[in-house]
């Protein structure tokens, strides 16, 4: 088998695998938030809510938080 | 005592980039009018003697395009938008801030380098990476620092998630960086000849098949870490906040998003069909470029869903408007890619003006629909007024979506005949037409095109005084609008 062919096996597999990832990536999704998990959704309020004295959507333990607190 | 309610937005470096935007669209857009013109009527090579030839304007025009006006629309909404997702602000960061500052520097001289050099005739020879080493080094040093400014805002963000957008942006960063490192290794002469001709030449480390393998592998994601990825980010952004309506599916965004990062990189090598590459090669470009309509399309039906139930907002927010035809366009676009990259179909399209149309269907209609509604929408955040005339942005969405149209439908036409006419033999297996037959038959294509990039570049010029107007004159806003971008 030469290089090339081998090379052409690699790929196909390794896109087989990528594909494998991705599909669980989706099943992953759409678990962890039927579980309660994780709500993806609200994240779309990101760029809604983008002043930045509102509260964030998923609060950050940020050292800037931990130098406010300080104050 | 420093309260947090004190606390703003910088968007020194965004303003400076929409500056840059606008002086590089213009000059880009007025080259490639002008390179379309010659194309129709060729005495036009010979207004400004060596400097105006078609050859060495080209190059210039889709540099300044890319380069110019494209990555200096994707830097203004990166500082401008990062700050808000991330909910911290640039003042915030002084790493970030002065970094900022030198990138725009550094970016002002290597843009600058860019137009003389390349117009003194120095190239690289290779498409899209045409700028030489001294060049090459400096654009590394601006995306290192882009870099550095993104993580470290990133670093001390409020809000723990990153929104869809930055992993857009991350994404542009990670991908350029590796493709553009590969890409332009190359051995300037002049120092490993003993001091042998030019300074600035240089010499591709690969050769050969290897050589436009790396080539198109750069080429191909100039578009997709270019004009793909973080025009995606931006619409992401800026299309739920002007029309105030959250994106439709924030999973499906994830999902399109890692799709589009797993396919994209691997599409380039449809650049090669029928070429010395091997085979499988370039079936895998056919068949990565096919499977790229699926989380290109996730992305755009995601924004069109968006506007579920607010479609009233397309007739009354010129804006909106704007981004929803940037997000048809980009429907458009990657699906006639895929299209073009279907074997049978590239042996009629490959070389001919099909390919431009493509190309500009997608640049004109997606990028730059997207970056001037993204500069819009931002302007009277940033300078605290209204957008000077609503009318005007009205008049010139028409006249840019007529030239759009002008461009792709002329070109596909043209591209088509022209794919027929090569491979045209007689019964004898003659080739039934010669070159120049094809020419005179495209003559009024040509034409038609040029005409479509004067409209283009009107338009273009609607918007700089718009926003020159809105930056300078228009009325004063006593607060900072929520959703929709206030316009007189």
């Amino acid at each position: 088998m030469g290089i090339r062919e081998l090379q052409g096996y690699a790929t196909f597999f390794m896109t087989i695998v990528f594909v494998v990832i991705l599909y669980g990536y989706i099943v992953y999704l759409y678990r962890s938030e039927k579980k309660g998990e994780k709500d993806y959704e609200k994240l779309g309020n990101i760029a809604l809510d983008d002043e930045i004295t509102s509260t964030p959507i998923n609060s950050s333990n940020s050292i800037l938080d931990e130098k406010k607190g300080e104050k | 005592m420093q309260s947090n309610a004190a606390l703003e937005y910088d968007y020194t470096i965004a303003k400076l980039y929409t500056y840059t935007a606008i002086l590089f669209g213009f000059i880009g857009m007025l080259i490639g009018t002008l390179i379309a013109s010659q194309l129709a009527f060729p005495e036009l090579n010979y207004l400004f003697g060596e400097y105006g030839t078609f050859s060495r304007l080209r190059p210039l025009h889709t540099n300044v395009v890319i380069y110019g006006f494209t990555v200096s629309g994707i830097f203004a909404t990166f500082y401008y938008l990062s700050q808000r997702v991330l909910k911290v602000s640039m003042a915030e960061s002084k790493i970030a801030m002065t970094a900022g500052k030198i990138q725009f520097v550094l970016y002002v001289i290597a843009a600058t380098g860019m137009v003389i050099s390349e117009l003194m005739g120095y190239t690289q020879s290779k498409e899209y990476a045409q700028m030489e080493w001294p060049l090459d080094l400096l654009i590394v040093v601006i995306w290192v620092l882009w870099g550095v400014i993104m993580f470290a805002l990133i670093g001390i963000r409020r809000e723990k998630a990153l929104y869809i957008s930055m992993w857009y942006f991350i994404a542009t960063f990670l991908g350029v960086a590796m493709l553009y490192l590969f890409n332009n290794m190359a051995v300037p002469t002049y120092f490993t000849s003993g001091g042998l001709g030019s300074i600035m030449h240089s010499v591709s480390m690969y050769s050969g098949t290897n050589d436009a393998l790396v080539q198109w592998w750069w080429g191909h994601n100039a578009v997709a870490f270019v004009f793909t990825v973080p025009i995606v980010g931006m619409i992401y952004y800026f299309l739920p906040k002007e029309s105030g309506q959250s994106v439709y599916s924030y999973k499906l965004s994830l999902l399109s998003f890692w799709g589009l990062m797993f396919v994209y990189l691997w599409a380039g090598s449809h650049h090669l069909l029928y070429s010395t590459v091997p085979d499988w090669m370039q079936t895998m470009g056919s068949v990565f470029s096919v499977v790229l309509i699926l989380p290109s399309w996730g992305s755009a039906i995601n924004m069109l869903l968006t506007m579920k139930g607010e479609w009233n907002q397309l007739t009354d927010n010129p804006l909106i408007k704007f981004m929803v035809l940037a997000s048809t366009f980009y429907m458009l676009s990657t699906l006639e890619g895929p299209i073009q990259a279907i074997k049978s179909v590239n042996a009629i399209a490959h070389f001919t003006d099909w390919i431009p149309g493509h190309v500009h269907d997608g640049v004109l209609g997606w990028v730059a629909f997207m970056i001037m509604s993204g500069l819009f929408h931002m302007a009277p955040r940033m300078f605290k007024r209204e957008i000077y005339s609503k009318k005007l942005i009205e008049a010139q969405f028409w006249i840019q979506t007529t030239a759009v149209v002008l461009y792709f439908t002329s070109m596909w036409i043209a591209g088509i005949t022209q794919g027929m006419m090569w491979r045209a033999v007689d019964e004898y297996g003659n080739l039934m037409y010669s070159f120049i037959d094809t020419v005179t038959v495209l003559h009024p294509y040509y034409a038609i095109r040029a005409l479509s990039g004067v409209l283009f570049v009107t338009g273009f010029v609607m918007f700089a005084y718009n926003m020159i107007k809105t930056m300078t004159s228009a009325k004063e806003l006593t607060e900072e609008p929520q959703f929709r971008t206030p316009m007189a």
